[in-house]
């Protein structure tokens, strides 16, 4: 594989480890898989495309931060206040997203910024290694950085707390005083407003893209997550979201293998749905032969037993 | 402290499994009463502790508490200034925090959720200074996941968590039946020292008749939904253990009654 195919799946990665950061909130904060991501990521990249035929692609990233939030509010007030169950939420919003981004492209089926403005533009072009340009995914880094940072803050506040335990025991915070239904709206604003700034990127990083590109993004989000956690035990929220960012990439960089092995595009859905299947399934199942044995574990295990033949010396226990 | 006037609560009204949980209460509860309610199963004991704590649809009536009108106060609110503990030890803790996030969380009860980081250094030592009362080590514990505690502990720690504040009013529903012998005993010496110590309004459920009459300045007995017996403290006094479970026995034969004739 090259090393520009190498680099270009690490910037994609990027891009979609924002949306895995949003979707970690309410996927395993609040425990709620949200499927409005499906139709906010497309509200992002619409609204950013938009804005960038318009010349203004920082405003663009902006407004779509904004739009994410508004839907992912909706979600959460069709489950907190009309009583919807939760994933069916997402999927009305998700569904009545469908004729908002399509109004919101201008009525058709893609965006193409080619030779326009957008703020990949404004940034020095000559960090080449390879033949390929580094300094977009720099840039890209230096936002998860900042989003890292600003995440893990917010949930070591008394309000990110008491979102954490919202998703953990919700009749304790509501016993201490605490409206669990904003606490679930913020969630899934939040979440969202990841979601639609991941598609703001990446319609500005690509420079082209359709309104049916939104599918399968929460397996996609899902997949990351999962393939994090297996990397990192988890235990604290900071390497938490460090795991799910590493997660989005070697996840991407597994479908472009898998392009050179011969995927069909086509195909990468049915291919992402089996990871995820298998992701989930395997750090779950218990072999019944055998009760002590779990694949999760021994292959943590495996992983340890490297790192300390490696003689670093740590104490994992 | 608490009025209730004329309180009906029926459940599945309309249909065939219509039930009335609690016929026409009225309760009067002064500043610093400490109640105890005994009744057998389905007496509507916990039902009145929901009303009040807002958990439950009220048909008709009104509560009254700390001087307004909470009939219709939503739960979240309510719980500025009521304290709660179920009998799952699991339910008052959050299990993938720590317990001093936990007890953070507790102490910015009633006050807004602002993005102030949680836990300082000055709050720690506040922290184990409450916990060391305890007497349980969870005071060297305080980064601890609260799922790696034992029951007690976490009902330990559930009473420190509602009672930190000072609530004006103590939910206790049969907080001890599911531990062992002797952290029940511990647990419910402990609630005893903090309601002495800080005077709080209590209303417990118990179906440790010794506990009831040991405990409180007031017992209240339920059936079927009405509070059928108030004894204050001389009658408690003066009431020895075959009393009591005469007045049970007559609960009994009343059920039997009413389930012939019924």
């Amino acid at each position: 594989m090259s090393a520009i195919t190498i680099f270009g799946a690490i910037d994609q990665g990027l891009i979609f480890a924002i949306l895995a950061l949003g979707l970690f909130i309410t996927f395993r904060i609040l425990d709620l898989p949200d499927l409005t991501v499906d139709g906010s990521f497309v509200t992002g990249l619409a609204v950013s495309g938009m804005m960038c035929l318009q010349g203004h692609p920082f405003l663009g990233l902006f407004l779509s931060l904004l739009a994410g939030f508004i839907a992912g509010s909706v979600t959460g007030l069709l489950h907190t206040k009309l009583k919807i169950n939760a994933i069916l939420s997402g999927i009305l919003t998700m569904t009545a997203l469908y004729s908002i981004n399509f109004r919101l492209m201008g009525l058709k089926p893609s965006i193409i910024l080619y030779n326009k403005t957008t703020v990949f533009t404004f940034i020095d072009k000559n960090l080449m290694v390879n033949n390929f340009n580094l300094s977009k995914g720099l840039v890209i880094c230096v936002i998860i950085i900042i989003l890292i940072f600003l995440l893990n803050s917010f949930l070591k506040t008394r309000l990110g707390l008491a979102l954490r335990a919202t998703g953990d025991n919700e009749s304790m915070m509501t016993a201490n005083s605490v409206n669990t239904d904003f606490m679930k709206i913020l969630a899934f604003a939040l979440c969202n407003s990841l979601v639609s700034l991941s598609g703001a990127i990446y319609i500005q990083y690509n420079q082209q893209s359709s309104y049916t590109v939104g599918t399968g993004m929460l397996v996609l989000s899902i997949a990351s997550i999962i393939i994090g956690e297996a990397i990192f035990s988890r235990k604290t929220i900071f390497i938490n979201l460090i795991s799910v960012v590493l997660g989005a990439v070697v996840y991407r960089i597994f479908i472009a293998f898998a392009f050179q092995l011969g995927l069909a595009a086509n195909d990468l859905k049915i291919f992402s749905a089996f990871i995820v299947i298998i992701a989930i399934s395997l750090s779950k199942m218990k072999l019944s032969v055998c009760k002590n044995f779990s694949p999760k574990v021994s292959m943590r295990k495996i992983l340890l037993l490297r790192k300390s033949t490696k003689g670093k010396g740590v104490n994992y226990d | 402290m608490i009025d209730i006037k004329n309180l009906n609560i029926v459940f599945n009204e309309g249909s065939f499994h219509e039930k009335q949980a609690l016929k026409n209460i009225n309760l009067h509860i002064e500043d610093g009463d400490f109640i105890t309610l005994i009744g057998s199963n389905g007496a509507g004991k916990s039902t009145l502790l929901n009303a009040i704590s807002g958990h439950t649809y009220i048909n008709s009536g009104e509560i009254h508490a700390a001087g307004r009108n909470i009939t219709c106060m939503k739960e979240y609110k309510r719980y500025k200034f009521i304290g709660r503990l179920f009998q799952d030890p699991f339910q008052g803790t959050a299990p993938s925090l720590t317990i001093i996030e936990n007890l953070s969380l507790a102490y910015s009860r009633g006050k807004r959720l602002s993005l102030v980081p949680a836990a300082s250094k000055s709050d720690r030592e506040f922290y184990v200074s409450v916990l060391s009362k305890l007497n349980m080590g969870l005071e060297d514990r305080l980064d601890t996941p609260v799922k790696l505690l034992s029951g007690g502990q976490r009902q330990a720690l559930t009473l420190i968590m509602a009672t930190m504040l000072k609530p004006k009013l103590l939910l206790l529903d049969e907080h001890t039946a599911a531990l062992d012998p002797k952290t029940s005993v511990h647990i419910m010496k402990l609630t005893e020292d903090i309601i002495r110590k800080d005077r709080i309004t209590t209303i417990m459920i118990t179906h440790n008749l010794a506990d009831a009459m040991k405990y409180g300045n007031k017992t209240l007995v339920m059936n079927n939904g009405e509070i059928i017996c108030t004894l204050n403290q001389e009658e408690k006094e003066s009431m020895t253990m075959s009393d009591l479970m005469k007045l049970y026995g007559n609960i009994g034969a009343q059920i039997s009654d009413v389930n012939i004739l019924g």
